[in-house]
């Protein structure tokens, strides 16, 4: 049976919801996680598990510097291996119009204090000695040595873990079916398991988010989008950074385990559910893998898969309060970067339920921004 | 617990049968989360071999019939495939 009632409910069991579940427990909140499938089986075990400090905006650099400095310790906070890797990423520029954006960025970065600055297309090399720059047609390049990444499934686990450790009760396989409201206030939540009486539900679904919200009347604008990825046999460590390309709209990079996992975001996705592979990918992302690194033609690709964007109409989160219903606090949103600034989210958010306040302003993040229109879109997204 | 480190039951990635009881004890019940925290069935075979063991060890581990354990779906490619076969481009000169 589950818990009869608990301070905070939380839907999803991705990196999300894991991760605010930690750190609302750590804060000695009495905390009840549900997530109808396996933890990450959504978008974060699915996800390319890059950590990218690079943004356009001010938001999305804070979040995620700050995520960065709990990244670095967080194998030990968390007493769990989760392959954390700070190879840096490289952003490649193929216009001059990029080039132009990129430049701006990296003022906004470094005036925010990142350690990132802009290459020209000789230095490339200096970076990822592999790369075809000239089969690429990059002209410049952004270059932050802290970014990395980590691997999204062990991150998951080892918050969860660690969530329980410190009293979370955290039900797999276990569906939200209804959320009872009464007068504007949350009551409990309905499960396939049962029931659990709450005052504060915190919606990280990912991109089922807007499913959730429906069901206590809120609308978000969230919209699910298909993003594949592959990954190739192991291969000896020869690729240090994630390396990524808007205009190509592909990243990739190496695994501890050796592999090279990749992904190439097809602007004709239409929005959908649909989490099926497809040949039009692996076809494509093999053209963009082979004219940027000419060697890995030779290279064997193992499988492919493919998960779901959760993407608002800025490409930045949803974060806080509504002002429907009391108690039902959003964290979804992420369109594609969920995974690299979960660890600050997820303490801004129990900062949020447990305090009242936040350590980092998260307003300008809260969903009431596209009735008001204060909409600036992110503009270093894959889409 | 049956002495069972020597058996293999992921020949890809080298996983042995009590590495994976251990798993399923510290709750990664479904061969999906075994597979994930394992890596077993990630490898060149793609859980071909491993799989059914997996869910056959899973079964006995739950109390329940093998047949109520789902399998996780299976990824394309079917074989290990190079990256050039996809791509379509012949031999480039430039790595000759």
């Amino acid at each position: 049976m589950i818990k009869e009632k608990a301070e905070v409910v939380i839907v999803g069991g991705g990196i999300v919801g894991c991760s605010i579940a930690y750190n609302l427990a750590i804060r000695g909140v009495d905390v009840v996680l549900f997530e109808r499938s396996y933890l990450a089986s959504g978008a974060t075990g699915r996800c390319g598990g890059g950590i990218r400090q690079q943004w356009s905006t001010e938001e999305n650099i804070r979040l995620a510097m700050e995520s960065v400095k709990i990244f670095e310790g967080l194998e030990e906070e968390l007493d769990y291996h989760i392959e954390y890797y700070q190879g840096g990423y490289l952003v490649l520029a193929h216009t001059e119009d990029e080039v132009k954006q990129f430049k701006k960025n990296v003022s906004l970065q470094r005036k925010l204090g990142l350690n990132v600055r802009f290459l020209e297309a000789d230095e490339i090399n200096d970076i990822v000695p592999h790369l075809d720059v000239e089969a690429i047609g990059a002209i410049g390049a952004t270059w932050c040595p802290t970014d990395g990444h980590a691997n999204p499934f062990k991150t998951t686990i080892a918050y969860a873990r660690a969530a329980e450790k410190h009293g979370a009760h955290i039900y797999k396989f276990t569906e939200v079916k209804g959320i009872k409201v009464e007068k504007g206030e949350i009551k409990e939540v309905i499960t396939d398991k049962g029931k659990t009486k709450t005052k504060i539900v915190v919606n990280a679904a990912g991109a089922y988010s807007r499913e959730i919200a429906k069901m206590v009347g809120v609308e978000l604008p969230n919209k699910p989008y298909r993003h594949e990825i592959l990954a190739t046999e192991p291969l000896k460590h020869v690729l240090d950074p994630m390396v990524i390309s808007f205009h190509d709209n592909v990243y990739f990079r190496q695994t501890e385990h050796g592999e090279v996992v990749g992904g190439w975001g097809d602007p004709n996705e239409p929005s959908s559910y649909n989490i099926e592979s497809s040949f039009h990918f692996i076809v494509q992302m093999s053209r963009l893998l082979s004219r940027y690194v000419p060697k890995f033609r030779h290279v064997n690709i193992v499988r492919q898969w493919a998960g779901l964007y959760d993407v608002t109409p800025d490409a930045r989160p949803i974060l806080g309060p509504v002002e429907e219903v009391e108690g039902f606090i959003q964290a979804n949103g992420f369109s594609g970067h969920g995974f690299m600034v979960a660890p600050m989210v997820a303490k801004l958010i129990a900062e949020l339920i447990v305090e009242g306040k936040t350590s980092l302003p998260i307003e300008s993040l809260n969903l009431k921004r596209f009735r008001e229109g204060r909409v600036i879109k992110e503009a270093s997204v894959v889409g | 617990m049956e002495k069972k480190d020597k058996i293999i039951v992921c020949r890809c990635e080298d996983i042995t049968y009590d590495e994976i009881v251990q798993a399923i004890r510290e709750g990664f019940t479904t061969p999906d989360e075994i597979k994930r925290v394992l890596r077993c069935g990630m490898g060149p075979c793609q859980g071909r071999t491993c799989m059914r063991l997996i869910q056959r060890i899973i079964a006995k581990e739950l109390n329940k019939n093998p047949a109520e354990i789902k399998m996780p779906k299976v990824r394309p490619p079917l074989r290990p495939s190079p990256i050039g076969l996809f791509a379509g481009e012949k031999n480039d000169k430039r790595e000759s």
